[in-house]
């Protein structure tokens, strides 16, 4: 890949910029935020399909726009939180072609075709998926911000550990990994509850895993 | 973030051209730094490649025993090969000590390979950042530093690398694959892709403009004891202060590499020779000519105890 | 109803609900991703605008030139706020610094200007192309340089000063003389603050997340110059607040002035990098602590001392208060100071006061036990009060701080600690137990709340209160279904809404106890007019499973609402009991921690917290809430802290990469056990907040752990591996 790109910067700019260089020790007194020359401003639109929860769609997005601001502001599904839109926290976490990622370091346009479940697909109110009536039943949340994500990355993790995949608590990387609590920890941490529900989460998901926590 | 137009290209050879056809052109394979920054405008592309087309996403077996890495593969499947958990088990324990499982389920190896800084500010854009805005000056010396580099650093920037996987693959003695947009290819050492910061930390690494990595090549397997100690404040999803790579051979020699500390996977093969005699003799030359910033010289004493626990343990499992 | 001699039975005393543990109302909404956040009410109002808060570039100084021409041309873009077109503002009342910056600069990321545009892409990158230019004046940004300069707020706190203390100190045969200092902490709550706001000619609708209704539309209105009654706030669902949604913010007050200007619905969510230095955050703060004992570990003599900062006209962090009343001691002075700092405005982070206070008491404790070599756990048992010790004749309504550390030293298993410090060790990693007191007061605030009865037997209850993760919705219909004798499935509680009756909101762990007691006052008066309406005497009714008895009848609730809904509304108002008792909520914290002996990583692998609180009114998310506390105290203890760049005067590691809080992989199975209390003091639910209590004295807990586990003293928080280091134990 090439070398990062450079903002282009105003003469004026170049200037004001040179005095903090050469007054480290005494703070420049006037400084410029933000005057960045501007490239085309136009937004450029492109047409996808986007499957979500085994339903198309069909939309014109700004190619700007994100997995995560194109299910929340587009297709009205909220489920999927912005918590730092930074991939710092999961609380954007969804299913796309059976991985968990973060919805919001990820531009929609790159998921034409891809087959996205999220926190509504997995189940309603009415009809609880087994992680989401265990999340319930152990209190596994609390101001409810996170949960969506937590859940989305619990169903996921249990199908990692299925599948093999080792984790950092794995002890062996040649033995598959165990359906134990400090594996699933160790896969859940990328899922930030500030309320601190984590106790109740690894119980939620112990059982649903049919695990002793 | 700025508008910018998105092309999905279909072959190297393909993404690299359409690279070099216009003017401010990024790939994307992951995305999951790129678009971080991009939010920020710390990256202005104007041109998005997609390069999640182009294969490149296989692990294969080398004619020299070694292992070919696809620059595609994801780090969850880097991590979760076979080939990998047997034979470079420092790689797969680098991989799964970094990030989160959802980022690893995106980020591949290029991308990690070609991730930029962590230092806050020059995720901060109001805030001085030679690496940013090439002149501007460096914040964070004078700052807080407590995550930052002291070695191999400069008076413009003393950021670190902050990928656990290219530590790794650092004392695998990697080798790198790329092509060029007039469709020749090289190779090189991984030693040779991060460039130090010097006077101008904005160029962060060797290739030419538009070269696209294609593979990570490994040698063949090194055998003995594989261990990285990631050492952070919390237990996981978070980057390292220091972090150790080793591989110890069962006479005691064998190779280090670090993280955490410099602008890019540190390694001293001379150092290497004094592996026998412990972690302290290994340390002072590995990072002899340290500049360490008062809020982080506290990694001097922290690599060399966790080197001194990392070469315990490896006498324990030899 | 006013509430002022103790709680006689009533009938929250039956407990067919209340008290027993009850899975969340609201659950079955927000596991599926249905409940309906600030920034995701689609269907609320059409054409809404998407609105990018611009922060400002430096800590302290002046706009000097601001060029909008380039945003205001770029594509998308419907209107940008700044001071210069946003009309006189006023400031709310609990507001330090104003939302809207301009030309003055008071914090780093203050705002200086929103902008609206038709998509949130073209929004935030309109909002990059404002050029800015500052004049940056000196500032003050270090709390130890201005410590010198820290004043007495008699308001918020005058000084205690008891006996003598300097005399019993200079006496005592054993003394403490130590200095202990917390970081700023960010509260880091998983929603960003975040507004939508629609005007209807001069009415303000708000669709926001925030803690406090009725303090927010007075700010709010005051704010914008508009009588209150124009105001309107709907939070029905808050992702997280821990005090850092108290207080109306940025993202309010431009959401209405930037609808006003666009003249369309605009909706507004602060970003994540600018959350840290925005909005406001837990202050700094430096104690000194000395306590001077008789050999036997009788304390004579305490002195508390504290100093924090804050922008000019903010508040000191009560972090000495705890120490006014935990311990018994003749002797005894507290104080606080506050100090001018230019950093972004502090303000109340869950248990504002005791949560840092306790962070420095309970290690001191810890060394004074040490110094008079005797256990911990007795130390504190030793010292004990039943009353107010500056006031004697005050008693605690309850206090069972001795049994909560004697429950918890036996189901910890305390006596397997080793009481010498550095002795315990499995492989790479020392081991070692710690405990620490919990101890927080209980706040009364009046709370209001209205009750309809519908002709199906459905209870709808309405109030102002807000649920940011407590449990409320839950708690309060088990308190409408206990008084009005009906199931949970037959209670609707709509909550958040500024056109419901005003309820003490959510704060100093008063709203559970507050809000349900509101609704219990209003649970009073339906019943009351239950029995007008079927004609018997309400003394004499039961009422049970959906009935009404009494004597031989039974008549089914709902027939009193045959013709026509029955509504009461009624509000708890709290008197004088807090002048005569003292009430307080305790516990004990026990930890287990492991620390890696070469790196100087601490880990943390058993945690039992006990506390006396009052009635438990579902014992399930006052669990959660324990639990949830214990895991912020981890990160108190062992990671939080807002750096400070003192030069340029902000917080540097401003988003949730940089300000680390605790992961999965740092938190344990977590024991809570709670003590069977009742307290008629408090009101007539009998019950105390544990949402604040949880976390006073983990972090100490966990400092003495590492103390146990590596003779380690670490009087700086966070204990992060760089300040055991150099004294941990040689590498062979």
């Amino acid at each position: 890949m090439d070398t990062p790109d450079l903002l282009p910067m105003s003469r004026r700019h170049l200037l004001i910029l040179g005095v903090v260089t050469a007054a480290t020790a005494v703070l420049p007194p006037f400084i410029s935020a933000r005057a960045s020359a501007v490239n085309s401003s136009r937004p450029i639109t492109t047409s996808l399909s986007l499957w979500v929860n085994d339903q198309q769609y069909e939309l014109d997005l700004d190619t700007r726009t994100t997995l995560l601001d194109a299910l929340r502001e587009h297709l009205h599904l909220t489920g999927s939180k912005k918590g730092c839109d930074h991939g710092q926290c999961g609380a954007c976490t969804v299913i796309a072609n059976g991985r968990r990622i973060n919805s919001c370091l990820t531009l929609a346009v790159m998921h034409q075709g891809s087959k996205i479940t999220t926190i509504e697909g997995l189940g309603t109110p009415d009809q609880l998926h087994p992680m989401q009536a265990a999340f319930i039943r152990h209190d596994g949340y609390q101001c409810g911000y996170c949960t969506p994500g937590q859940i989305c990355s619990a169903v996921a993790v249990l199908g990692e550990i299925r599948q093999g995949i080792p984790s950092h608590a794995s002890p062996s990387l040649t033995e598959p990994p165990q359906l134990i609590a400090g594996e699933i920890q160790e896969r859940m941490s990328g899922n930030i509850c500030r309320c601190g529900a984590y106790s109740n989460i690894i119980e939620a998901i112990s059982e649903v895993a049919g695990v002793n926590a | 973030m700025r508008p910018f137009t998105y092309l999905r290209a279909q072959s190297p050879a393909e993404a690299a051209t359409l690279a070099a056809q216009v003017s401010g052109a990024r790939f994307i394979a992951g995305g999951s730094n790129l678009l971080d920054l991009m939010k920020l405008e710390i990256e202005t592309p104007a041109y998005l490649i997609d390069v999640n087309d182009v294969g490149l996403d296989r692990i294969e077996a080398a004619q020299d025993g070694g292992v070919r890495i696809g620059a595609l593969v994801r780090n969850t499947d880097l991590a979760a090969h076979p080939r990998i958990r047997k034979d470079y088990a420092l790689l797969a324990r680098a991989l799964l000590a970094g990030a989160s499982g959802q980022l690893r389920n995106v980020a591949t190896t290029a991308g990690n390979l070609l991730q930029r800084t962590r230092c806050p500010y020059f995720y901060d854009p109001n805030q001085a950042c030679n690496k940013r805005q090439p002149g501007s000056g460096c914040a964070a010396i004078a700052g807080f530093s407590r995550q930052l580099g002291l070695i191999g650093v400069s008076d413009a920037c003393i950021a670190t690398h902050p990928s656990d996987m290219a530590v790794a693959m650092r004392a695998l003695d990697a080798q790198v694959e790329t092509i060029k947009p007039d469709g020749s290819t090289r190779t090189f050492p991984l030693s040779e892709l991060h460039r130090l910061p010097g006077n101008s930390p904005n160029i962060e690494n060797s290739l030419a403009p538009n070269e696209l990595i294609t593979a990570v090549t490994l040698p063949r397997p090194l055998g003995g004891t594989h261990i990285y100690q990631k050492v952070r404040d919390r237990s996981s999803y978070a980057f390292a202060l220091v972090s150790v790579a080793a591989i110890v051979q069962k006479d005691g020699r064998g190779c280090i590499a670090l993280g955490g500390i410099a602008p890019k996977p540190w390694r001293v093969e001379r150092a290497e020779t004094e592996m026998p005699n412990g972690a302290k003799a290994v340390v002072g030359q590995l990072l002899d000519g340290a500049t360490p910033t008062h809020d982080n010289a506290f990694k001097l004493l922290l690599v060399e105890r966790t080197l001194a626990a990392v070469l315990a343990q490896a006498r324990e499992q030899a | 109803m006013k509430f002022d001699t103790p709680a006689q039975t009533n009938p929250i005393d039956q407990l067919k609900v209340i008290g027993k543990a009850t899975t969340r109302i609201e659950g079955p909404l927000k596991t599926t991703g249905q409940a309906p956040y600030a920034y995701e009410h689609h269907d609320a109002v059409a054409n809404q605008a998407y609105g990018v808060v611009v922060g400002a570039a430096i800590a302290k100084g002046r706009i000097t030139s601001m060029k909008l021409e380039q945003a205001q041309a770029a594509p998308g873009v419907l209107a940008i706020v700044t001071a210069a077109n946003a009309g006189k503002l006023g400031k709310g009342k609990y507001n330090t610094a104003k939302l809207l910056g301009g030309p003055e600069i008071q914090h780093y990321h203050q705002a200086v200007a929103l902008v609206v545009a038709e998509t949130f892409e073209q929004a935030q990158a309109a909002a990059s192309l404002i050029d800015v230019q500052y004049q940056r004046s000196d500032g003050a940004f270090d709390l130890r340089s201005v410590q010198a300069s820290g004043v007495e707020e008699k308001e918020q706190m005058a000084d205690t000063l008891h006996g003598d203390f300097d005399g019993a100190f200079a006496a005592a045969p054993v003394q403490l003389d130590a200095t202990y200092s917390t970081p700023d902490q960010a509260h880091a709550m998983m929603e960003p603050m975040a507004s939508m706001a629609a005007w209807d000619g001069d009415k303000l609708t708000l669709w926001t997340s925030n803690q406090m209704i009725a303090w927010s539309v007075d700010d709010l209105a005051t704010t914008l110059g508009i009588p209150k009654e124009n105001v309107r706030l709907i939070s029905p669902y808050i992702g997280g607040g821990f005090g850092g949604k108290l207080f109306i913010r940025a993202d309010t007050v431009l959401a209405a002035l930037g609808a006003r200007l666009a003249k369309r619905p605009v909706k507004v969510a602060l970003t994540r990098p600018l959350i840290f230095n925005n909005c406001t955050h837990r202050p700094a703060t430096i104690q000194r602590i000395r306590i001077g004992a008789t050999a036997d570990g009788k304390i004579t003599a305490m002195a508390h001392e504290g100093w924090s900062g804050d922008l000019p006209g903010g508040k000191v962090e009560l972090a000495a208060q705890p120490s006014k009343l935990l311990y018994a001691a003749e002797n005894r002075r507290v104080t606080m100071r506050l100090s001018t700092l230019d950093l972004p405005e502090g303000n109340a982070m869950r248990a504002p006061g005791e949560a840092p206070g306790m962070m420095a008491l309970e290690i001191a404790m810890d060394e004074m036990a040490h110094k008079l070599n005797i256990d911990p756990v007795q130390f504190r048992i030793l010292n004990d009060t039943q009353v107010d010790p500056v006031k004697p004749e005050r008693p605690f309504s309850q206090r069972h701080l001795i049994e909560c550390l004697r429950t918890g030293a036996e189901r910890f298993g305390w006596d397997r600690r080793h009481a010498q410090p550095g002795n315990q060790r499995e492989g790479r990693w020392l081991i070692g137990m710690g405990v620490g007191v919990a101890f927080r007061n209980n706040l009364t605030v009046k709370s209001g709340a209205r009750v309809r009865l519908n002709d199906r037997g459905i209870v709808t209850v309405e109030t102002d209160m807000t649920d940011i993760g407590t449990g409320s919705y839950t708690i309060i219909a088990q308190t409408a279904a206990e008084m009005l004798g009906v199931g949970l499935d037959q209670v609707v509680v709509r909550l958040g809404d500024s056109s419901f009756p005003a309820s003490s909101g959510s704060g100093g762990q008063f709203g559970g106890n507050c809000s349900t007691a509101g609704v219990y006052a209003a649970c009073v008066k339906l019943r009351e007019a239950v029995a007008q309406r079927l004609g018997v005497s309400v003394e004499d009714a039961e009422f049970v499973d959906g009935h009404v008895r009494v004597g031989e009848q039974n008549l089914p609730l709902r027939d009193a609402a045959r013709n026509g809904e029955l509504v009461a509304e009624d509000a708890i108002e709290f008197a004088e009991l807090s002048k005569k008792f003292q009430q307080s909520t305790f516990g004990a914290h026990f930890v287990e921690v492991a620390v890696d002996s070469a790196t100087g990583e601490t880990r943390v692998r058993r945690m039992l917290a006990v506390c006396a609180a009052g009635r438990i009114l579902n014992p399930t998310s006052a669990r959660s809430q324990v639990i949830g506390a214990m895991t912020m105290g981890v990160g108190a203890a062992l990671m939080e802290e807002l750096a400070v760049d003192r030069q340029l005067g902000f917080f540097v590691n401003h988003d949730l990469a940089g300000y680390e809080v605790p992961v999965h992989a740092d938190i344990p199975h977590q024991e809570v056990i709670f003590l069977d209390e009742t307290d008629p003091v408090s009101s007539p639910m009998k019950a105390k907040g544990v949402g604040e209590l949880g976390l006073c004295g983990v972090s100490a807990a966990i400092a003495n752990a590492v103390y146990n586990a590596t003779g380690i003293r670490v009087r700086e928080y966070p204990i992060t591996l760089d300040k055991l280091l150099d004294k941990l134990p040689p590498m062979s």
